[in-house]
């Protein structure tokens, strides 16, 4: 995931490793301003969402207020203190890409894995999130499933799209 | 210096100084509904906005600085134009009913909209998510109101350090509040309401309890008696029309009277009352570390601020041995009232309703902590702001300014100027070493007008030192003693000064008020207070105390007899059982 990376940590690094990584950061930062989204952007790549108790040992351990960090975590749309699944769909609402029928193809994909946006499917298997332009928009209507970028998407293949990350029977 | 033009008025000011406080200084009132004194700028209300000469679109004066040349225009057409504009879009968005409003008499909002003229909202849609967290005794929110200035973010996290109000969400969607969806009571919060002191509509505000209040007057069966805080008489006639730092006190108490309470007292007689057993309380700390050799968990810290209490037992609960056992004034004086002045007068404790006014929120907390009932039976049963009473002698029809000044009834009205300075920060340690000094040396402390001048003012931690000379053979222990004593008033200023504790500084006695100021500036005080009402305040708490010839509270005749009648001496077994308490670790989402 392109925002643990920033973080300097593999995406192939095991719970064990980003746990270490974590407490370390906190020893190192916690003085330092700035340290809370890095944290939080590692700590949602642990339990692919940010628990209320994560939350609260990050706030006690930077002293900084709960509220706070409730409030910066819910003001960023790449934060999520719910579960996620497996797999993460954000189809693109950008200009470029809604002009070129971006909402047409969002409508066809809740129909498809029949949630809403925000939402998790009951399997766990997909999360469905709009975004607001990934910088592709020459190949509008974009919709990027984990870090894979599916381009030109046409509402009648998604079906198609979505095969190669269910978990095979 | 900088030069500049408003409203085509030259003008030089220091680099740095924003538009806003520019146009101040020329007597030029530009509104906000969110600047906050003392403090930066947000520019989120958005209704400061000005012309300036050169810039295509208004600019936001409290968060522009000054610039060299520069000509504004707070006035102009398009100024106006934008503002009714800025105002018109809260209005569409906020929630209220004017007419059914707490704030109905003193809503920012409300007066800027018929400032600027608005006879119409243009704009009609979605209004803000109405949510109500009436989750204390203290303290009502309603998100519906909420303009989103952010100023309580400012007091509960800059001023009070406390961090329970943040924005939370985005957009639209947005909130202020506490983490998530919790409420108030699950936070941090210590509920001194210096959030509803600045809120400038009804999103925050006390918990009314007039109507308790009317209903046990109305009750035949009820004794009614009523206690006032020193910090009411210097703020109270603000509700009516008078100049802050007026002094009431002998309307307050004909008004207090014409309501119908069997009985005016004085908060005030349990504050002398607290300096005999929080001084004797330290003397016996001071003994057991200088002469016994014993931990006496010093510095001492004063107990009477709720507001104090609830912040150490969420963030410092290992310092709660180093609180004064006391309780606080307001519910000394509601466990004598329910006791000792009970079989004074032959009524059954059950038939006593005790009302206390205060400057504060977290009062009404603090009456129905379960440590503050004997026997089943609250000390204190309703406690009401200086605005609630305010409110109260509107309803009853009493025209305030009209009324001739009445006296406190006895015995628990007679109280010392000792008692009146603990309205302000500073009072209860000068009043505390008015009469420890004289206890250890038997002489009057040496000062000016007998204040502690270092103590004195809006400075927020404020140090001194006195040295012990010339003891009494019972306290010779002291001689020679320099006695380090602390004062801080807002909880940021506490925090900072408990870090330094923690870090090794030494006291031997330290006051902490709450609010900005002391009770003067307290969460349930006329609004607005600023540090202009605030110094006239306590400007006025002083008059009141010079103006007495009884200033030191050991030499209260009424106290004396209390101790010969009935609580035989400071610390006894009595006292103990009915005036002081324990406090206790509470974990809740703060830090």
């Amino acid at each position: 995931m392109e925002t643990a990376n920033k973080t300097g940590i593999q995406s192939s690094a095991t719970d064990e490793e980003i746990i270490q990584h974590l407490d370390r950061v906190i020893q190192e930062s916690r003085e330092k301003p700035g340290a809370l989204i890095p944290l939080l952007q590692l700590t949602q790549k642990m339990y692919g969402y940010l628990p209320e108790a994560a939350i609260k040992k990050i706030s006690r351990e930077l002293k900084i207020p709960f509220s706070e960090v409730a409030g910066i975590v819910g003001f960023y749309s790449f934060f999520s203190t719910v579960p996620k699944g497996r797999n993460v769909v954000r189809v693109c609402q950008g200009t470029a890409c809604y002009v070129r029928g971006g909402n047409e193809v969002l409508s066809a994909m809740k129909n498809e894995l029949k949630i809403g946006v925000g939402e998790t499917t009951k399997d766990r298997e997909f999360s469905l999130e709009v975004g607001r332009c990934f910088g592709a928009c020459g190949l509008a209507p974009v919709v990027m499933i984990n870090n894979d970028v599916i381009q030109r998407v046409k509402p009648s293949k998604i079906a198609e799209s979505l095969k190669v990350y269910r978990v095979k029977p | 210096m900088i030069t500049l033009s408003i409203n085509n008025t030259r003008i030089q000011v220091p680099e740095g100084t924003s538009i806003l406080k520019a146009a101040e200084l020329i007597g030029v009132k530009i509104p906000t509904l969110c600047f906050l004194e003392n403090y930066e700028a947000k520019g989120a209300c958005r209704v400061c906005l000005v012309e300036v000469k050169g810039i295509k679109n208004p600019v936001t004066s409290c968060s522009m600085p000054v610039a060299e040349g520069m000509e504004v225009f707070t006035h102009s057409q398009a100024v106006r134009k934008s503002r009714k504009f800025v105002v018109e879009l809260l209005l569409s968005e906020h929630d209220g009913d004017c007419k059914t409003c707490l704030r109905n008499d003193d809503c920012e909002l409300k007066a800027l909209a018929m400032e600027l003229g608005i006879d119409r909202v243009h704009f009609e849609g979605e209004r803000a998510l109405k949510l109500i967290d009436d989750s204390t005794p203290a303290l009502i929110r309603d998100s519906g109101k909420c303009i989103k200035c952010r100023r309580c973010i400012t007091v509960c996290n800059e001023v009070q350090s406390v961090g329970s109000l943040y924005p939370q969400g985005r957009g639209f969607q947005s909130s202020i509040g506490p983490a998530f969806a919790h409420m108030l009571n699950s936070v941090t919060c210590v509920q001194c309401g210096q959030c509803a002191a600045v809120c400038p509509v009804g999103a925050i505000v006390e918990r009314d309890h007039i109507e308790d209040v009317w209903r046990a007057l109305d009750n035949p069966d009820k004794f009614v008696i009523v206690q006032t805080a020193p910090a009411i008489r210097a703020a109270l006639g603000e509700c009516f029309d008078y100049e802050p730092g007026t002094l009431v006190t002998g309307k307050m108490v004909t008004a207090l009277r014409q309501l119908g309470f069997k009985k005016v007292f004085d908060t005030n007689f349990a504050a002398d009352l607290t300096i005999l057993e929080e001084g004797t309380e330290l003397l016996h700390r001071l003994k057991k570390t200088l002469v016994e050799k014993k931990e006496a968990f010093l510095p001492q810290f004063t107990s009477c601020s709720p507001g104090w209490i609830n912040y150490m037992e969420f963030n410092f609960p290992e310092y709660l041995n180093h609180i004064s056992t006391c309780k606080s004034p307001q519910q000394m004086f509601g466990a004598l009232a329910k006791t000792f002045y009970a079989e004074k007068i032959g009524v059954l404790p059950e038939n006593i309703t005790v009302v206390s006014v205060m400057p504060c929120t977290a009062k009404k907390y603090e009456a129905q902590r379960p440590e503050m009932f004997q026997n089943g039976i609250q000390d204190v049963d309703y406690v009401l702001t200086t605005r609630e009473l305010g409110r109260m002698i509107k309803q009853a029809g009493i025209d305030f300014r009209s009324l001739p000044d009445g006296e406190m009834d006895t015995p628990m009205g007679i109280s010392s100027g000792a008692a009146d300075i603990f309205a302000n920060s500073g009072g209860v340690m000068e009043a505390a070493i008015r009469t420890v000094y004289e206890i250890v040396t038997g002489r009057e402390l040496p000062t000016e007008n007998l204040h502690v001048k270092p103590l004195m003012g809006l400075e927020g931690i404020k140090k001194a030192s006195l040295k012990i000379e010339g003891t009494k053979p019972d306290w010779s222990f002291l001689e020679g003693v320099e006695l380090h004593v602390g004062v801080v008033h807002s909880l940021g200023n506490a925090r900072e000064l408990m870090e330094a504790i923690q870090n090794g500084e030494q006291f031997h006695f330290v006051e902490v008020m709450t609010c900005p100021g002391g009770c003067i500036g307290g969460g349930g005080q006329p609004r607005y207070t600023n540090d202009e009402v605030r110094l006239k305040r306590i400007e006025a708490i002083y008059r009141e105390d010079e103006g007495k010839s009884l200033r030191k509270s050991h030499q209260n005749e009424a106290i004396l007899k209390l101790y010969a009648e009935y609580l035989k001496e400071p610390l006894g077994e009595m006292s103990h059982r009915l005036l002081h308490t324990h406090y206790r670790e509470k974990e809740q989402l703060g830090f």
